[in-house]
């Protein structure tokens, strides 16, 4: 069979049942091969988007989402998808074509050297330098990508390989590479010092991320939270792994967190930090970043530990296995759980004297809390929400309650406007008996709004709600507070009219500016069958808050 | 609180920081297109500076060694250590220990010398166990093998004489025993 056939043979061996990419040149021989394939190849518009999808995809269902483009522009524009993957440790296989192997090296056309482009962006790349390459390179991309921490791997295959007669055998047993060996158990020994000390603290804050979605620990971090009465936080990559309802739960922390959350990192005295990557984003200012705390330190990438805080029970391993043993350890010890009455009355009265709150709208006037607060209750909070990014992000984060993992699909790490539309497009292929909802802003939607045409043309209903303040909206917040007023570069005007572009694609386009339609517009959105659009006029110049200015300690929250 | 009261919180410490010292690191890597560029990239991104680099074939022709020299007073070597051994095709890394290494290094010098100097310059050159691999009118090609100290002792006797061109490879090294 040719290289071609074989690669489809590896993908379906892999368990893919879907891709997004585009054609062109270097790729036609895998394009010719997917006519005969038994996976569903999804058109996508751009190949950012593809790329976005792939990770909407994995994001909603843990498998590997893969995205294929030709070389040169197909390949280039795949790179934003990547280095948001990386950012984010989202599984990601990208599969690249390439000009002919003769051709590499002499500015042929449409050659771009993509491996060497996306080298401190990707989990792990190959050129295919012969045929017979191609099912082993395919196999250990996706065994690369998907174990371990994950993230995006690039098999770049030149067109005249990919064309040549191969042979090929599935895989007999797993993956073995001698340079890659993720560790997950987690040193016993550490476990046990860690349940020691948690068991001596009297002010401790579980501090989870991204990891613990990744990982699908969900479960056995609510069992651990729940040995004794810990009070625990998230970055804005781990919501949903902790009901937003539980009792436990101090809400994001971090630079739009809950005053809660932050305040009570700024006097832990003992941090447990889980598949959380001390972000700046959390640390704001490191010298005074959680001042009084020792920390505990999971994570499945060694590198993470003690990358920007210095642990001091470092544990490598995967959440889901360390977290049980970690909760077995804690109760067999004898612990005092009446030591946390003081730290829970201190925080409770943090919480009810700076809940997340907002002045309501006046005549009509849509406040965007209000209208997230409203998407969760038309959704019954179960839906999959992706984003854009910016203040509607934020919002989101802050106001949709997420009660689920899984649920809450955006771009945290490289923050890529234009992800939400085709990140949903992804979620609601791997997802298609759920709701999946697109919360868009507008200066990003536009970066991706051609993917309307996919969702339409493929027939995977979407639902867009667009935040519309008019505005891009984080930035102008910023240079209203930082920039002395001195807007520049952040108004959007009015163009589009986003209900006609809506119907222009074929989608339902719909419009809402007064607060008292809102749940009725939002319901028939939900309700239209097939991709729909509402365009929701916000208020233009509200900010989010709260708020820590970068580079601050979170004792220095405004708003 | 029974026995976790072995473990107090005011005991932690953290193990992090700086060694303040130079580090040599020997890393295997896998004989494939682009590996230097991997690791190099690396450093390059995060930030580290190398300061001496050598690449070269092991015994196993599927494995290659680069051996590398850093400053553990301007890097977490730790944090380098880790960030490395997350590249798929690096497959083990040595941070030796300068105790049990034998480190080497060659440079060649290019040294005027002028009749007058140049009897002095021999006698540098033997005092080193330097060996004198070209010679013509003006000057000397001086061959140095040792550590890197040893290089840089050499480099300061020659350089009032006129160094005129000087190139070096970057240490390698090996651990003692087996
Ligand atoms: C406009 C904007 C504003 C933002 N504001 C905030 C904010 O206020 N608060 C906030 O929190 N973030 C905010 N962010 C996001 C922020 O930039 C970072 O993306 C985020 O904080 C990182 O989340 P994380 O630490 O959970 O790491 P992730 O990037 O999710 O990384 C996951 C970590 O878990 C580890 N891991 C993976 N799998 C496992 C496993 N199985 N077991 C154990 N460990 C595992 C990985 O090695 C990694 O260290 C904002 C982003 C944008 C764009
Ligand atoms: C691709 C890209 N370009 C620029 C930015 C910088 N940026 C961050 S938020 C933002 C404004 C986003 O506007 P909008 O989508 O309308 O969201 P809003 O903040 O108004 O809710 C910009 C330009 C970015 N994050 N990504
Ligand atoms: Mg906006």
């Amino acid at each position: 069979m040719r290289g071609a056939d074989a690669l489809m043979q590896a993908l379906e061996n892999e368990g893919v049942d879907h891709v997004f990419g585009i054609p062109g040149g270097a790729n036609l021989p895998t394009y010719d091969a997917l006519v005969d394939a038994n996976l569903r190849h999804i058109q996508a518009r751009h190949e950012q988007a593809a790329g976005h999808a792939a990770e909407g995809y994995a994001h909603a269902s843990g498998r590997t989402g893969v995205a294929f483009g030709t070389s040169g522009p197909g390949a280039t524009n795949l790179v934003t998808a990547i280095a948001d993957a990386m950012m984010d440790s989202i599984p990601t296989v990208f599969i690249t074509g390439q000009v002919r192997s003769e051709l590499i090296g002499t500015d042929g056309f449409q050659e771009a050297d993509i491996v060497g482009i996306t080298l401190p962006i990707v989990k792990h790349s190959a050129l295919v330098t012969e045929a017979s390459q191609i099912p082993e390179y395919i196999h250990d991309a996706f065994h690369i990508a998907s174990t371990g921490r994950p993230g995006p791997v690039l098999v770049d295959i030149p067109s005249d390989l990919i064309r040549e007669e191969i042979s090929y055998t599935p895989p007999t047993g797993p993956v073995e590479l001698p340079g890659y060996r993720p560790i997950l158990e987690g040193n016993q020994k550490q476990i046990r010092l860690a349940a020691k000390a948690l068991a001596n603290s009297r002010r401790p804050v579980i501090y989870t991320g991204g990891g613990v979605i990744r990982g699908n620990a969900s479960t056995e971090l609510r069992e651990f939270c729940d040995a004794d009465r810990f009070p625990v936080t998230s970055t804005l990559m781990g919501l949903g792994a902790v009901p937003a309802d539980d009792g436990n739960w101090l809400g994001m922390l971090g630079m739009h967190g809950t005053r809660a959350a932050n305040y009570a990192m700024d006097e832990a005295d003992l941090i447990v930090a889980i598949g959380a990557r001390f972000d700046d984003r959390i640390t704001g200012k490191l010298s005074e970043f959680a001042p009084n705390a020792k920390f505990i330190h999971i994570d499945i990438d060694p590198a993470e530990i003690s990358k920007n805080v210095p642990a001091h029970i470092p544990i490598v391993g995967d959440a889901k296995q360390i977290l049980p043993k970690l909760t077995g350890e804690y109760k067999a010890l004898q612990t005092d759980s009446a030591r946390l009455d003081s730290w829970w009355t201190k925080i409770r009265s943090w919480q009810e004297e700076y809940p997340l709150t907002y002045e309501p709208g006046s005549d009509g006037e849509v406040k965007p809390q209000f209208m997230i607060e409203t998407l969760h209750k038309v959704t019954g909070g179960d839906a999959y929400v992706t984003s854009d990014v910016g203040q509607h992000q934020m919002w989101v984060a802050q106001y949709y309650g997420f009660n689920k993992p899984r649920r809450w699909i955006n771009s945290g790490g490289l923050g890529t406007m234009g992800f939400g539309l085709p990140s949903a497009i992804g979620a609601k292929v791997a997802c298609p008996g759920e709701e999946v909802v697109c919360v868009a802003g507008d200066g990003s939607l536009i970066m991706n709004v051609q993917e309307l045409a996919t969702a339409v043309s493929e027939d995977i209903p979407v639902k867009v709600f667009l935040m519309n303040n008019g505005f891009m909206g984080m930035v102008r917040q910023w240079q209203e507070l930082f920039w002395d007023g001195r807007y520049s570069g952040v108004e959007n005007g009015s163009s589009p009219d986003w209900v006609r572009l809506a119907e222009a694609f074929g989608a339902k386009g719909l419009r809402c500016d007064d607060s008292a339609d809102l749940e009725e517009m939002m319901r028939a959105t939900l309700e239209h069958d097939g991709t729909a659009l509402l365009d929701v006029r916000v208020s233009p110049r509200e900010n989010c808050y709260p708020m820590i200015p970068a580079g601050n300690a979170a004792r220095d929250m405004v708003g | 609180m029974g026995n976790a009261e072995m473990v107090r919180l005011e005991d932690l410490s953290t193990d992090r920081s700086l060694t303040g010292r130079k580090h040599v690191l020997s890393i295997l890597v896998e004989n494939r297109p682009g590996v230097l560029s991997r690791v190099a990239g690396l450093f390059s991104r995060r930030g580290f500076n190398i300061d001496t680099l050598a690449v070269g074939p092991t015994d196993d022709p599927e494995v290659s060694r680069i051996t590398l020299t850093l400053d553990g007073a301007v890097h977490p070597i730790d944090q380098v250590t880790k960030q490395l051994h997350k590249l798929v095709n690096v497959l083990k890394i040595r941070d030796m220990d300068p105790e049990t290494t034998v480190a080497r290094e060659l440079a060649l010098f290019k040294v005027s010398a002028a009749v007058e100097n140049r009897a002095e310059i021999v006698q540098f050159a033997e005092i080193f166990r330097a060996k004198i691999v070209d010679v013509s009118k003006r000057a000397l090609i001086i061959e140095v093998t040792g550590s890197h100290e040893k290089i840089l002792a050499f480099e300061n006797m020659v350089r009032p004489h006129g160094l005129l061109e000087l190139v070096r490879t970057g240490e390698v090294a090996l651990a003692r025993g087996e």
